[in-house]
């Protein structure tokens, strides 16, 4: 403990020196909002040198954002990647905790939902499930190839998105989607200021502008810092497995799979393969459950009951 | 006709409105400006002014749409058709025709600009257009087709424009002045002749595939979706065939308006109602053939996802529509036309105003009830996306596009000849040679 300890004092000392190098502009990139007592709790890291460190929770700094890719970029994709997303049907007791990290990171406006969660009753006498729905990402995407002013694209790693600085509010997209996955802005968003004003990103799809489609955009600016999309990273219960089909891995921030031994040992599936829209979203099917059904329903919104 | 040149001319030259003739410019006026009103408010809100939703996210600005399409599909028929298979009673309403023509297309157009979320990106269609997009199909189309609605009606308007310039001292300086702008070059030469009748062949010939392919391209909006309801492989035809039906209705209510406005009697003829009449049950026949394909054989297999659609049409929330629409805007006029009587002016109107009617509500049934039966449930969404009825800027906006089309019939109609002078000449002049003809060689030709 006592190296841990010089550790930090070190990296305090560092940042105070910072602040006294820079003493003349109040704004350094080293700044901090307000002077901060170690809370004690310790949290372990991993250096970049592959060394396992603890360090203050009160230290810790959330990542600067990297600089959004331009517009061309944001339009080509990822290179070597294909991304993929397993949904485990049989973890799912509508949390919605995923709905509410996706409204909140895209900043969706009251009654938007990218992320869906449907109570699912396929035949009269078989049992009732929770089905969240994203976008699938189609391979075939019907969206695009209706779209007049390639406002939406598929990209090279199989993300579909948007470009809201392009898009003309025809919703002809919305009418081709099978998957009832895109929402429109009808009004002006009630948005921050801040966020309001920042330039158009494809990758994070915000800001969302009036009179264009929104919807699921699988986080590209997440995986670009090697992150997991936020719907993933939210699931108390690991429904979503996030990862790249060219790795052939999926996880889900605790459990990783190999894509291929997943969906092939838990009979994965996709929705309305009928279609030949060919998604990348599978789906594992809702046996030996870890919830019952009922445990969802009183987290339904009031929408949802009337 | 025994009627004198003289005569003809003075019959068909436009006339000046009269009080109700103002009174009607006016309303119309007023309905135009109710619907402004009623865009710039969407201008200002964006489409949250309308009821539409996440999932009815096309409503009545996009089935107006298609029923301008529609209406405007007449042009090609009473004027295209009808001169290359030669019939010889066509010459009152051709003008008629091409007047709806160019209107209709002209708010189909404008309607659905009223329809985009980002009107101001209007030229990214151009800009950054994709042809495999069925919209650019539709953009390529519908100009295609406003612009060879447009050179049709003003080629055939160049000996009446000689005969308007001529006619100063009675259509006022103003006029002239603009009839010579517009024409004033046309001598009426043989040359010239020739040029016009060819151009009008050549228009008359083109014109037909592309009326064919602005409504097949506007089906094409549907049915290269998936949903129940559109994804049919009869949707073009069904679509052409509802589009002359309606086209028809409207010329036939267009007949009856002027023909008593400007007593027209000797030339809009009882035998016009009745030929037209005619025309209207086989149209009617044909289109009630299509809708029986579009439901029936969907029904006697009554798909999952097909069922709450069809379900909805038969039985449901929309049954009242729908089969007011099967009823009104084909059976009744069915029953109705068949009969010689059915066939006289009066009913004439009546049954064109049931087609035209049913017609606008059956574009409505073909949009807005597929939305509402998405193949996932409707759910985690406002509650107010699960129905939809148009909001009054729906409705002022609608109703405003419809009175800036008939106002632009109106205004048109005072403009220029309602029905060809020079054509009606021709028509008389010929028949008298033909007659002389037939004396010297002892042999009738019935006209």
């Amino acid at each position: 403990m006592d190296n841990d300890t010089s550790r930090r004092e070190f990296i305090a000392a560092g940042l105070l020196t910072t602040l006294a190098a820079a003493c003349t502009s109040n704004k350094s990139p080293f700044d901090r909002e307000e002077d901060v007592t170690p809370s004690g709790e310790k949290v372990k890291l991993l250096s970049v040198d592959g060394e396992v460190v603890e360090v203050d929770k009160a230290f810790l700094k959330p990542l600067p954002h990297l600089p959004s890719v331009s517009n061309a970029e944001a339009r080509k994709g990822i290179p070597g990647k294909k991304f993929v997303m397993v949904i485990d049907l049989s973890r799912c007791k509508n949390v919605k905790a995923c709905q509410a990290s996706c409204n909140h990171a895209h900043h969706l406006q009251e009654g938007q939902n990218w992320i869906k969660i449907y109570p699912m009753k396929d035949a009269v006498h078989t049992a009732p499930y929770w089905e969240p729905t994203t976008c699938m990402h189609c391979d075939e995407p019907p969206c695009v190839k209706v779209c007049p002013v390639d406002a939406t694209f598929k990209r090279q790693d199989g993300i579909v998105l948007i470009d809201n600085d392009r898009c003309i509010g025809c919703r002809f997209c919305m009418a081709a989607c099978p998957y009832s996955t895109r929402v429109f802005n009808w009004g002006e968003p009630d948005l921050p200021a801040a966020i309001a004003d920042e330039p158009y990103n494809p990758e994070t799809s915000v800001p969302q502008k009036r009179g264009t489609v929104g919807k699921c955009d699988f986080c590209p600016d997440m995986t670009r810092m090697g992150m997991l999309p936020h719907c993933v990273s939210a699931c108390p219960n690991g429904v979503y497995f996030f990862g790249d089909m060219n790795e052939d891995s999926v996880t889900n921030g605790s459990e990783t799979f190999r894509f291929s031994e997943l969906i092939r040992d838990k009979a994965g599936y996709r929705l309305m393969e009928d279609l030949g829209t060919k998604p990348s979203v599978y789906y594992l099917p809702p046996v030996n459950r870890l919830f019952k059904f009922e445990e969802g329903i009183e987290k339904d919104s009031t929408d949802n009951k009337s | 006709m025994n009627l004198s040149d003289k005569k003809i001319t003075s019959d068909l030259l436009p006339q000046k409105f009269g009080t109700r003739g103002k009174l009607w410019v006016g309303i119309l006026l007023v309905v135009c400006a109710v619907g402004a009103f009623a865009y710039i408010r969407q201008l200002r809100e964006g489409l949250i002014v309308t009821n539409m939703g996440d999932y009815v996210s096309w409503g009545i600005y996009i089935s107006n749409f298609v029923f301008f399409v529609a209406v405007s599909l007449v042009g090609s028929l009473i004027t295209a058709i009808f001169r290359l298979t030669n019939i010889s009673w066509r010459t009152p309403l051709t003008r008629i025709a091409e007047i709806i023509a160019v209107s209709n297309i002209t708010f189909a157009a404008l309607i659905i600009i009223v329809d985009m979320g980002r009107p101001e990106r209007l030229y990214f269609l151009f800009t950054h257009g994709r042809i495999q997009s069925p919209i650019l199909w539709d953009v390529i189309v519908i100009t295609t087709y406003f612009c060879m609605s447009l050179l049709l009606l003003y080629i055939t308007l160049l000996p009446d424009l000689k005969i308007m310039i001529d006619a100063r001292e009675k259509l006022g300086k103003r006029f002239s002045k603009f009839y010579r702008w517009l024409g004033g070059y046309w001598k009426g030469t043989r040359e010239q002749e020739k040029i016009r009748d060819r151009s009008i062949t050549i228009l008359c010939i083109l014109i037909i595939p592309v009326a064919f392919c602005i409504h097949t391209v506007t089906s094409w909006l549907f049915a290269t979706t998936y949903r129940p309801g559109w994804d049919s492989t009869n949707f073009g035809a069904y679509f052409v065939s509802g589009a002359f039906l309606v086209g028809t209705g409207a010329v036939a209510v267009a007949m009856y308006v002027f023909r008593k406005e400007y007593k027209l009697e000797a030339y809009i003829t009882d035998a016009h109602f009745d030929k037209v009449g005619k025309l209207l049950v086989l149209l009617a026949l044909l289109y009630l053939y299509f809708n029986v394909n579009e439901y029936l054989v969907p029904a006697f297999k009554m798909k999952k996802d097909e069922q709450a659609h069809l379900s909805g049409l038969f039985t449901g929330d929309f049954a009242p529509m729908f089969w007011f629409a099967i009823l009104v805007g084909m059976i009744i006029p069915i029953l109705v036309l068949v009969f010689r009587k059915g066939r006289k002016p009066l009913p004439m109107f009546i049954v064109g105003i049931m087609v035209v009617v049913g017609a606008w509500f059956k574009r409505y049934l073909i949009v807005t009830p597929t939305l509402l039966h998405p193949f996932l449930p409707k759910y985690d969404a406002p509650a107010r996306f699960n129905h939809y009825f148009p909001s009054w800027e729906e409705w002022a906006i609608t109703m405003g596009s419809m009175a800036g089309a008939l106002l632009i019939i109106t205004l048109l109609v005072r403009i220029f000849p309602i029905i060809s002078i020079y054509k009606t000449l021709e028509d008389k002049n010929k028949i008298t040679r033909s007659h002389e003809t037939a004396e010297q060689f002892g042999d009738v030709q019935v006209y």
